[in-house]
């Protein structure tokens, strides 16, 4: 059997920030695949470097002061980190887009809706103004906007939140992009509302195919949407697994204190379940990256001397499951 | 419709505001010391007792306060602004006379100081380290702590006497000069470019910075890195999506502004004797010329509330949130 090659491949991406006190490593030695059509979730706290990684692959990372310092980010086989400037410009919006997580603020409110969905295909595929309109008004009846020829007209201020990030992924969509990086789509919106706009999520994905990168601090949501997860720590990945395989065996502290952070809504009442847990401390600063060691073993209850001092290398437990923590030599050598 | 029934409100509001500048005029310029019957009689040659009463009664100097006030306020609103009792001319006659030259002034160093000031803040901000943006605070605080008639009597010190002579030192154009029309012009722009230059140093200053500022601001807006993630160019990012957002602020102050423009060009055009309303209205005080100063008032609020509707509009105009904001 043909393995198939993924869509996006992102190795050994290292992203950097000048600091007032010197470089501060963001990212470091991230690697993971995206396969067609698949839906991939990254997880981790704010400021885990989760949506650095989202706009290094739109090569969005304000410069200066940040930089990608090292790695390849590889569209079908294309490095992205060498590409030039006109390159890139065809290639966002057009070959990957990316949702925000503030709808609110994310579309210019001085144009009509219409004519921002309508600015992206008109750049990338030379459409005349009024195919361009028709797209818009197909595009607002696809992420179901009820009335979308009298919507196309409106102003950003006269659609509500949940209105909004629907027209962000009209616009995402518009030109069927290979890649949609989802960036906490929901995280400013009602819980129903977040739910219809995941079933739209899906149902898109499944008429067009676009692979996804989720991102998302909710585990919840991983396990609804992702087929395969990674799970970021300080600017590196931690674990990278399927996500049953994740949910039910994860292998990183990080990832087993995630977990069990999530209420379990569906449990029964009346069944004992331990209480819920969160993991102490805070996500290290900027500054306070690339010393050396485990960057979670000041938060992790089994840290051991070794984890202070080298950081663990990846390594895989079980088929396409991958884990950087010292406790699965241990549990190996034992 | 909406829009139309809020201007129709805006001139509305105008024309009560323009009413209680006239009585306020009226009011403080009747509450000053002097008595244009002495200035009237001096020009005359001296003056007897009855003299100065016949002038009174002439002029209806002798009438109580509120007859004299009604009936101005009454005369206003038929068009007619008095005499001038030191050119017996009509007021709006003189007015008219002299208002090219004013508008001329304050609309080119206007105009200049907000296109030029716009785009020097664009360019500024879009590398706020650079050579430029550091330019651009300088001239702002230059050009924000120079007095505006020292800098006009610093101009023509420098450019316009020997042994520079570049420019001309006073008045719109030389009489001596003969020629065509378009010779005409030449010299009016000759004479024009320091006195554009004195008023809207100030306001460069002003739009310069205000623009760079707020566009540093809507520059770092989340819908600006939604432009660039759509595969813009950094062109069209700036120019398109940005510079509406960053131009807002620019158009209230211009509105806002456009009374101080007034106040400056009185200092200007007396400065370089530039044949305004403003050397006008500087002369008429000291000639205690009561209607004609109170025209000339009358006329600056005029253009002031006109000025800012047309502001309130163009508001309207670029800004969609403004215009269905009236509905709810």
């Amino acid at each position: 059997m043909n393995t198939p090659s993924p869509i996006l491949s992102v190795a050994d991406l290292a992203v950097e920030f000048d600091m007032r006190d010197g470089v501060a490593r963001v990212i470091d030695d991230l690697s993971f695949d995206l396969m067609p059509g698949e839906t991939l979730g990254i997880v981790g706290e704010s400021g885990c470097g989760k949506s650095m990684t989202a706009l290094s692959i739109m090569r969005l990372v304000p410069m200066p002061p940040g930089r990608i310092a090292g790695g390849e980010i590889r569209l079908d086989g294309e490095n992205l980190v060498a590409a030039s400037d006109v390159r890139i410009r065809e290639i966002r919006g057009n070959e990957i887009s990316m949702i925000f997580q503030e709808p609110m603020t994310s579309l210019n409110p001085v144009y009509t809706v219409g004519d921002q969905i309508a600015e992206t295909v008109r750049l990338h595929e030379g459409l005349s103004k009024r195919d361009a309109r028709d797209r818009a008004i197909e595009m607002l009846r696809a992420v179901a906007i009820p009335a979308p020829e009298a919507r196309v007209e409106e102003y950003p201020h006269q659609l509500s939140g949940g209105m909004r990030q629907r027209v962000m992924i009209a616009m995402a969509l518009t030109c069927r992009p290979r890649v949609l990086i989802a960036d906490e789509p929901t995280t400013a919106l009602d819980v129903t509302v977040q739910a219809q706009i995941f079933d739209l999520l899906r149902d898109l994905k499944e008429q067009t195919q676009t692979a996804i990168i989720l991102i998302t601090h909710d585990m919840g949501v991983i396990a609804e949407m992702a087929q395969r997860v990674v799970v970021m720590y300080a600017g590196r990945k931690v674990e990278d697994a399927p996500v049953d395989e994740l949910l039910l065996n994860p292998k990183h502290p990080y990832s087993q204190g995630l977990i069990a952070c999530v209420p379990h809504l569906q449990a029964v009442p009346t069944v004992e379940r331990p209480p819920l847990m969160e993991i102490p401390g805070v996500v290290p600063s900027v500054s306070e990256l690339g010393r050396g060691g485990c960057p979670f073993a000041p938060r992790c209850a089994q840290a051991m001397d070794r984890c202070r001092q080298q950081m663990p290398p990846p390594s895989t437990v079980a088929p396409g499951h991958q884990v950087a923590c010292w406790l699965i030599d241990e549990t190996r050598a034992a | 419709m909406q829009f139309l029934n809020s201007i129709g409100q805006r001139v509305l509001f105008g024309l009560v505001l323009l009413l209680a500048v006239l009585v306020l005029n009226f009011t403080l310029i009747h509450m000053a010391p002097g008595d244009p019957a002495d200035v009237i009689a001096g020009e005359m040659g001296g003056a007897t007792e009855e003299m100065m009463a016949s002038i009174r009664k002439a002029y209806g100097l002798d009438r109580p306060f509120h007859e004299q006030l009604f009936s101005y306020v009454g005369k206003v609103f038929q068009g007619d602004l008095g005499y001038s009792y030191y050119f017996d001319q009509p007021v709006t006659e003189l007015i008219f006379e002299r208002l090219s030259a004013t508008l001329l002034l304050v609309l080119t160093s206007l105009f200049l100081a907000i296109f030029l000031g716009t785009f020097l803040g664009v360019f500024a901000s879009q590398n706020p380290n650079g050579m430029l943006s550091h330019f651009v605070t300088l001239l702002a605080l230059l050009g924000y702590s120079l007095p505006v008639f020292w800098t006009g009597i610093m101009l023509l010190i420098l450019l316009a006497a020997p042994p520079v002579d570049l420019f001309p030192i006073a008045g719109m154009y030389d009489v001596t000069k003969d020629g065509g029309t378009f010779d005409y012009i030449l010299d009016v722009l000759h004479h024009l470019i320091l006195p554009v230059v004195t008023l809207s140093t100030i306001y460069l200053a002003f739009y310069s910075r205000l623009s760079r500022a707020s566009m540093l601001d809507v520059l770092g807006a989340d819908y600006i890195r939604t432009a660039r993630a759509k595969g813009l160019s950094e062109r069209v990012v700036v120019y398109k999506h940005a510079l509406r957002n960053g131009v807002l602020p620019v158009v209230t102050f211009a509105g806002l502004q456009f009374s101080q423009l007034f106040s400056g060009a009185v200092l200007v055009e007396t400065v370089f004797s530039w044949p305004g309303l403003g050397t006008l209205a500087f002369d008429s005080i000291g000639r205690r010329d009561t209607p004609m100063l109170l025209g000339i008032l009358f006329f600056s609020a005029l253009i002031v509330i006109v000025a800012n509707i047309l502001t309130d509009i163009s508001y309207r105009l670029i800004d969609p949130r403004i215009k269905t904001g009236m509905k709810t």
